[in-house]
């Protein structure tokens, strides 16, 4: 058996804040193997996010701590690199998506001058960058690119916007896309679309994704495995079907209840009871 | 932009209008034009003096409404004015009699020569400053960085200007204290210690302005999508907060880019640069009132055309805003 592409081992991130520190991950371990698609469910506040960040260190440090544990990505350890190391991989190797497409897009420059940024940082032997640009811009469906590309981030639609970001992070063939709530600033119909083509492209490419959602609902037909976490901690972790089916942990259990069905009739949404969770993980 | 630049310039009529009715109240109603004559002329003016004074300058008709018999109502101070003004002629000086234009002329190389270089330089010092404090920032150099800033902002500026002539130039003997001249070499002898007295007098508050505008700027999701594309940090600054950072800063600075014609009112005086801010002055301590009325009217139309440079300049760095 290969060594897995991504190892992380009881990891451990804090916050250094003016009223002491805060454990916002505590002590998480999960492997990936190359091409395999991880969705992170949780809360807003449960560590997904951070530990999304955390993989290639785009976290500011101070005030992030990493007080324990490694992240191992390609057989090496992300959190004894130098920063020069770490931007060889930034982009290169694990590439990003990020929640909000229309702030997280620079709006004084053209989404060709972004894309193409990229591909000068990590692929120099690329001499037509022009065409490299419309080639990702085609992929991830944005029609009419050659003329596209040269328009600023503020003239497309959101989805358009959120395209335009998953363009940018495949146009360097990352081993490894994490795509931090990529929907959920979209509508429901655009929603749909990116989490379609996320799907195509990982039929296409052999990238590993991890998905990192709150939305159990738009999961089930992407990640292969799903971990959940919960206050910091991996709460549950197994093959999607199993967990979709068959959850284990009570807080599981609460945040499947809350997927709204259609025609299903209900009178309230289940409300998660933290303090009878936090008891259960002593 | 065409359309909107002729829009631009009808706006500035009314505002033009009001400026030329706010002065005629305070330099022909609050200030009566018979208090001026007797300040020019001194105490010992007779009222013969006085009278052909205000005749030769056309201050003894009517204020606001000629109601004279057989004379047109226009002919009144508030109208000859207005008109004077609407037409650029400036008149002569209250108190010299020289042709207005050409002292104007004559004062803005000086104030130029001064405010310019030290607008230039001291803008690229600030804004290589706050970058820098940015690219170190929450470190110690950024904490010494915020302490010598608010010194300098701290020290009044007349400290600056009897150091700057007390130590330097008469202590040391490195520059002229006083003076100016216009030839060559010898001007910039005369100008390097009031152009750099001005940069470090506006240095201070200046970076600290421009750091937090870049702060700002570093904290946006897009910074996070650079870094995350593997762009180092010298090339996030200087390229993608540069750029976005330019935009608050256009808003601070070119409106007041065309006011550098009116020089500097302090360090013209103190280093007796013969410029418009000196020219300012006197004309306030001699009552030379046409002056001061023709000073704040160009000022006025300075800072209008600042302002319509400014919507310009957004919208050449903004490719969100268009100009229509």
């Amino acid at each position: 058996m290969t060594a897995p592409l991504l190892d992380i081992r009881n990891l451990c991130i804090q916050f250094t804040t003016e009223n002491g520190v805060v454990n916002a991950v505590k002590g998480i371990s999960f492997s990936m193997e190359a091409g395999e698609t991880l969705a992170i469910v949780g809360e807003s506040g449960s560590g997904k996010s951070v530990t999304g960040l955390a993989l290639t260190r785009l976290l500011p440090e101070p005030p992030v701590i990493y007080s324990s544990g490694e992240i191992i990505f390609g057989g090496r350890d992300v959190l004894k690199m130098s920063p020069g190391e770490l931007r060889a991989i930034r982009g290169n190797k694990i590439a990003y998506i990020f929640q909000e497409p229309s702030t997280s897009l620079n709006p004084v420059f053209t989404i060709r001058n972004q894309i193409a940024e990229a591909i000068r940082l990590h692929r120099p032997e690329v001499k037509d960058i022009d065409r490299e640009v419309v080639k990702y811009l085609d992929l991830v469906g944005i029609v009419d690119a050659a003329k596209r590309m040269h328009d600023y981030p503020h003239q497309l639609s959101g989805g358009m916007q959120q395209r335009v970001m998953i363009a940018m992070a495949l146009s360097c063939e990352p081993d490894l896309l994490v795509a931090d709530e990529p929907t959920t600033a979209l509508d429901v119909t655009i929603q749909a679309q990116i989490i379609d083509q996320l799907k195509e492209l990982k039929a296409r490419t052999k990238m590993s994704i991890i998905l990192i959602t709150h939305n159990f609902g738009i999961i089930s037909g992407i990640a292969d495995k799903v971990a959940v976490m919960f206050r910091g901690k991996i709460v549950e972790y197994g093959e999607t079907a199993t967990v979709l089916k068959n959850p284990q942990h009570a807080y599981t259990k609460a945040l499947i209840e809350c997927i709204p069905q259609l025609g299903v009739r209900r009178k309230r949404l289940a409300t998660i009871d933290h303090a009878a969770l936090e008891l259960l993980d002593r | 932009m065409f359309s909107y630049l002729i829009r631009r310039i009808l706006y500035a009529v009314p505002i033009l209008l009001g400026v030329m009715v706010l002065t005629f109240f305070l330099f022909f109603v609050v200030q009566k034009p018979e208090t001026m004559a007797r300040n020019v002329l001194g105490k010992r003016a007779t009222p013969q003096t006085i009278a052909e004074y205000l005749h030769k300058r056309g201050y003894d008709k009517p204020r606001f409404i000629n109601r004279e018999p057989g004379q047109p109502f226009y002919d009144s101070i508030f109208f000859t004015q207005l008109q004077k003004l609407a037409t650029f002629d400036l008149g002569v000086s209250d108190v010299t009699g020289r042709d207005l234009k050409t002292v104007f002329k004559e004062g803005a190389i000086p104030s130029l020569l001064l405010t310019l270089p030290a607008f230039f330089v001291g803008f690229i010092m600030a804004v290589g400053l706050a970058l820098y404090l940015v690219f170190v920032r929450e470190t110690r150099l950024d904490a010494a960085g915020a302490l010598v800033s608010i010194a300098l902002m701290s020290v009044p500026p007349m400290i600056y200007i009897i150091f700057g002539q007390a130590v330097i130039a008469l202590t040391f003997n490195y520059f002229p204290a006083f003076g100016f001249e216009l030839s060559g070499l010898t001007t910039l002898k005369f100008l390097l210690l009031p152009v750099s007295l001005i940069v470090v007098m506006g240095l201070g508050s200046d970076v600290r302005l421009y750091r937090a505008i870049f702060l700002e700027e570093i904290g946006q999701d897009y910074v996070r999508t650079a870094q995350a594309k593997g762009v180092s940090s010298t090339r996030l600054l200087l390229v993608h907060v540069l750029k976005n950072g330019m935009i608050a800063l256009i808003t601070l600075v070119v409106a007041h880019l065309p006011l550098l014609v009116m020089g500097s009112l302090l360090i013209e005086n103190f280093f007796g640069i013969p410029g418009l801010g000196n020219l300012l002055v006197s004309a306030i301590q001699t009552s030379d009132f046409a002056t001061v009325r023709a000073s704040v009217y160009l000022g006025s139309i300075l800072y209008l055309i600042g302002l319509a440079a400014t919507d310009v300049c957004y919208a050449l760095v903004d490719p969100r805003i268009r100009l229509s």
